[in-house]
């Protein structure tokens, strides 16, 4: 990539051992590229390089991010704001993250970055077959124990995305969500300078989702590691991971992938594309669709296949969000959009079952003078 | 959870049916003239035994049931000393069975009862295997001894050799003795019937426990599966039709085996045939043991055996023909069925997280293996075998009873208590040796019509799946393998009270007994003898099945059954087979009608039915 060390004014010697790109493809990223292009977009190179079915894209890698920041000045302005804000003061802060995300946004990248984002949305167009390719822009933080990171991650995620003026302003966005209020004040009580934090920012083609959702290879009620739990309604995931619907939820079994329960409920809402302004916007489900199974059984039975994969990839129960795409044929039609660690479950240390002593005598006494309960 | 009082429902006496309790034993009864009993019985839980019994039982075949009121309950109460559990307590409404696990409520006598229990059951574990071979002499035993018993004539001169021998005995006393005897064996076999068998089913259900623990979404039927492939002689019957469809080809002499469907006819063309004789020889071996195999459960007395009925294995061993002759294999797919075994208890446990947890699970596993052949091969040898053998004895003392007109036909036998034929004996032998009328042939005649007319009065009454006051916990482990007794059960019972209109019904829950979903045509068959009209693929609606079944099983697509567990004959079959099934449904038979369009979902035990 000489244009990505030309870009940061690295002589061609230096090139080789360490020259940071400022533009990413997805599948050039590990799960070790954290700190390059943070966490989302780091294990979507993680999943594509497993060989899961991932909808293409590329990051805005933390250099870029910086490139940005100083190449601008923007980092001097911030340092400025912040300099005279007490971090105790709420709507200080709320004023001052104000002022720096308008600033951010408001800051064109240098010619050179717009015309690497733009190359490579140029590229993604052309292996995608389609001009003005809608993508999703979400940010991609590389600090796990942020909380800006945590909840501007779940926030800045911006659907179809058309063209690449917007995807740039929208990029921006992203970047500026490490400069919320409650970012802020984290950092200022943790000690952290804001210079030590960054940001990835991905661009990914948009599922055109006709069914999207959440999935557990874990059971998220009870903590059984022999099922996995897919909820899931019409449109794009947002309604599912928000909770702004009940779901359809199905209980899948991880060994044999049958469909041991399913709960089929009213769903109301769902998130697609507004035919005219070619915008994401919530909408009302048809009536007559709203006790429709959103997700046929056929596509539970692959969707719990590719959790399984994933799962014995990483080797921990994990948390997936996902997408059928409904202008890709069957079989070929459903994407992993997210995959990450899950936590709660992981975190609790679970005892023993098992009953003291271990022989099968010692179970079965200790479960005789249990006995079972009916009522 | 509340059901209705026990004494109401027995109160509501169906019109022509009053005095009915004279047809069963007296302590089977619900009472009101006992206020401690009384009081215990409306305190107590009792549900209604539908896994045996799908019909009310003839006063006869209530020896079974006695048989297994002792047998189980004092191996529990007396032998093992089960810490929580003393036996299993009966009652009857109407003929129909309902029945009661007993706890130790003290918590000191629990505890006094932990050592005794931990070196009298782990003794049987520990030697399992050994003793299981010492069980199987005593079985085969007690099989020669009631084949080698004999139900004497009498005849009007006793013969000659009764003097020249001195044997100092009549036929007349040799009957009375040999009745007791007949009796007797009964109840010996039932008694090494429950040797194993209440440890074996604990040893299955609490590794099904310990799993459900781990994994508490795992279905019944995966545990199960994890001790499936295991070889028993249950399959054996079915192993010989095949044996003897592949011989039948092999000589040639198919066409005469497949001209007919009735046996005489077949057998006689084959005489004809040098190579049919070769072949009849064959079928010998077979037939002793493998054909005492009962068309039924075994338990009752209308269940016969293929040798009473050589007419059903004859249809298995055509369609097998057929099979063999369109080059299809008929060989269970066992080593499929072990791989998929072994591919899922390795996955399962791979997501065991603690050593602890993965050690006591081998250790479940293994014990679960163990105990399997019994918990399967013990049916063979009793309810098969020598139900087979002691119904056709029973037979030939009702033949005599008919004989000197104390009953009027074979079959009016099982209207009668056994302690009633015992008494009819008496009379009948003392009339036989004086040289006058039995009394009886005025009076058991009278009373045996009045008993038909209450046996269809109580087959058309509906017996309410439980009844008195559900406990909190149930410890027993019958109760919960056997006849899932569990929460959900329960539930399912109080709504079966308001019984929607059986037209209208589009769905059936049962217990899912076999995997996979499949849609298809129904076949109800309420005997073995109907499974002849079965079409391939059809899906098969029975009240419950048994070995002697098994031929069905390679033509159907699904199985769905009124009574049984995830242990069931139907649910382990259908595994071993890979097709769905869902078992225990209460009433798949009266509400299913044959050519409807069903589908099966044996993993949730949903059966939709097409109106």
């Amino acid at each position: 990539m000489g244009g990505v060390a030309e870009a940061i004014g690295r002589t061609p010697a230096d090139r080789m051992e360490a020259a940071p790109p400022v533009v990413c493809w997805f599948e050039d990223c590990r799960k070790e590229s954290v700190p390059l292009v943070g966490g989302k977009c780091s294990s979507l190179g993680e999943l594509i390089n497993a060989g899961v079915r991932v909808p293409p894209g590329f990051a805005l890698t933390t250099e870029g991010y910086r490139r940005f920041m100083t190449g601008t000045g923007m980092d001097h302005a911030v340092r400025a704001v912040l300099a005279g804000v007490d971090t105790q003061d709420l709507d200080a802060l709320e004023r001052a993250s104000a002022q720096i995300r308008a600033a951010i946004e408001a800051q064109p990248f240098s010619v050179e970055m717009e015309d690497l984002v733009a190359e490579c949305y140029r590229k993604l167009a052309v292996r995608c077959c389609m001009p003005a390719l809608p993508v999703a822009v979400r940010s991609s933080a590389t600090a796990e124990d942020l909380p800006g990171a945590s909840f501007a991650g779940q926030q800045d995620t911006y659907l179809w995305i058309r063209g690449v003026d917007d995807v740039l302003s929208h990029m921006r966005r992203c970047i500026s969500s490490l400069y919320t209020g409650r970012a802020i004040a984290y950092r200022a009580h943790r000690g952290f300078g804001d210079a030590e934090v960054a940001i990835s920012v991905g661009v990914q083609k948009m599922a055109n989702s006709f069914t999207a959702g959440v999935m557990f290879t874990i059971h998220p009620a009870n903590g059984d590691r022999s099922v996995i739990v897919i909820d899931s309604n019409f449109g794009f995931g947002e309604s599912v991971v928000a909770g702004e619907v009940t779901p359809d939820h199905f209980v899948v079994n991880k060994i044999t992938l049958d469909i041991i329960d399913r709960r089929i409920s009213q769903k109301e809402l769902c998130y697609t594309v507004d035919p005219v302004t070619q915008k994401s916007r919530a909408m009302e489900v048809p009536f007559e669709r709203q006790r429709v199974q959103s997700l046929i059984d056929d596509e539970i039975t692959e969707l719990a296949w590719m959790g399984k994969q994933i799962e014995k990839h990483y080797g921990c129960p994990m948390d997936i969000e996902w997408a059928v795409d409904k202008d890709l044929p069957a079989g070929g039609n459903i994407f992993i959009l997210q995959a990450r660690p899950e936590t709660v479950w992981s975190a609790k240390s679970q005892s023993a079952v098992a009953a003291a002593g271990g022989s099968a005598m010692d179970y079965i006494l200790s479960g005789m003078l249990a006995g079972k309960k009916v009522s | 959870m509340k059901f209705p009082v026990p004494h109401d429902v027995k109160a509501k006496t169906i019109p022509g049916t009053e005095g009915w309790e004279r047809m069963y034993p007296y302590q089977y009864q619900f009472v009101t003239d006992d206020p401690v009993r009384n009081q215990y019985e409306k305190e107590t839980f009792w549900f209604y035994d539908g896994l045996h019994y799908p019909e009310p039982l003839y006063p006869f075949d209530t020896i079974w049931d006695e048989a297994w009121f002792l047998a189980l309950s004092q191996y529990n109460n007396r032998i093992f000393m089960v810490p929580p559990v003393r036996g299993v307590d009966h009652r009857m409404i109407n003929g129909y069975v309902y029945i009661s696990p007993v706890p130790v409520k003290n918590p000191e006598e629990i505890g006094s009862r932990v050592p005794h229990f931990m070196e009298r059951a782990g003794h049987y574990y520990k030697n399992w295997d050994a003793l299981e071979a010492k069980w199987k002499v005593k079985m085969e035993a007690t099989i020669r001894e009631l084949e080698a018993l004999q139900i004497p004539r009498l005849a009007d001169m006793e013969d000659l050799s009764v003097v020249t021998d001195a044997v100092g005995e009549s036929k007349g006393y040799h009957l009375l003795k040999n009745y007791d005897d007949l009796i007797n064996l009964g109840i010996k076999c039932w008694q090494y019937h429950f040797e194993f068998l209440n440890l074996g089913y604990a040893a299955y259900v609490f590794f099904l426990d310990f799993a459900q623990k781990l994994f508490p979404s795992i279905p019944a039927q995966r545990v199960t599966q994890m001790i499936s492939g295991i070889d028993v002689i249950m399959y054996q019957p079915d192993e010989e039709l095949k044996k003897l469809a592949k011989r039948a080809v092999e000589l040639g002499v198919d066409q005469a085996v497949t001209f007919s469907k009735e046996w005489t006819d077949v057998e006689a063309a084959l005489k004809k045939l040098p190579k049919g004789i070769e072949w009849l020889t064959s079928l010998n071996l077979s037939r002793e043991p493998w054909f005492q195999v009962s068309t039924g459960t075994g338990w009752f007395h209308h269940d016969r055996s293929w040798n009473d009925q050589m007419n059903v294995p004859l249809s298995g061993i055509q369609t097998y023909i057929e099979k063999v002759k369109q080059g299809v294999n008929i060989e269970r797919p066992t080593a499929k069925v072990r791989a998929e075994r072994d591919r899922i208890t390795a996955e399962y446990r791979g997501l065991i997280e603690k050593d602890e947890d993965r050690k006591q699970f081998d250790e479940l596993l293994g014990c679960a293996k163990t105990v399997f052949p019994y918990v399967e091969n013990h049916l063979f040898y009793v309810e098969h075998w020598f139900h087979s053998v002691f119904w056709n004895k029973m037979r030939e003392v009702a033949a005599i009873m008919q004989e000197h007109g104390v009953i009027k036909d074979v079959d009016d036998v099982w209207l009668l208590r056994r302690d009633e034929i015992k008494q009819a004996l008496w009379d009948i032998v003392t009339a036989w040796a004086t040289g006058v009328t039995p009394r009886g042939t005025q009076t058991w005649p009278k009373e045996i019509e009045w008993r038909k007319g209450v046996m269809q009065k109580f087959k058309e009454w509906n017996a309410p799946p439980a009844i008195g006051t559900a406990p909190e916990v149930i410890q027993e482990p019958f109760t919960i393998v056997l006849w899932g007794v569990t929460n959900k059960s329960l539930a399912d019972w109080a709504s079966v009270q308001e019984v929607k209109d059986p037209e209208t019904i589009t769905e059936l829950k049962g217990f899912a007994g076999s995997p996979g979903i499949i849609e298809g045509k129904a076949r109800v068959c309420r005997t073995v003898s109907e499974v002849g009209q079965l079409q391939q693929g059809e899906i098969l609606v029975a009240p419950t099945t048994s070995p002697s079944w098994a031929p069905a099983f390679a033509k159907i697509g699904a199985c769905i059954t009124d009574v049984g567990g995830v242990m069931s004959h139907a649910a382990i079959v259908c595994r071993e087979y890979g097709m769905p099934a869902v078992v225990g449904t209460g009433h798949a038979t009266k509400i299913i009608r044959t050519g409807m369009k069903l589908r099966v979902d044996g993993s949730t035990g949903a059966v939709t039915i097409a109106r």
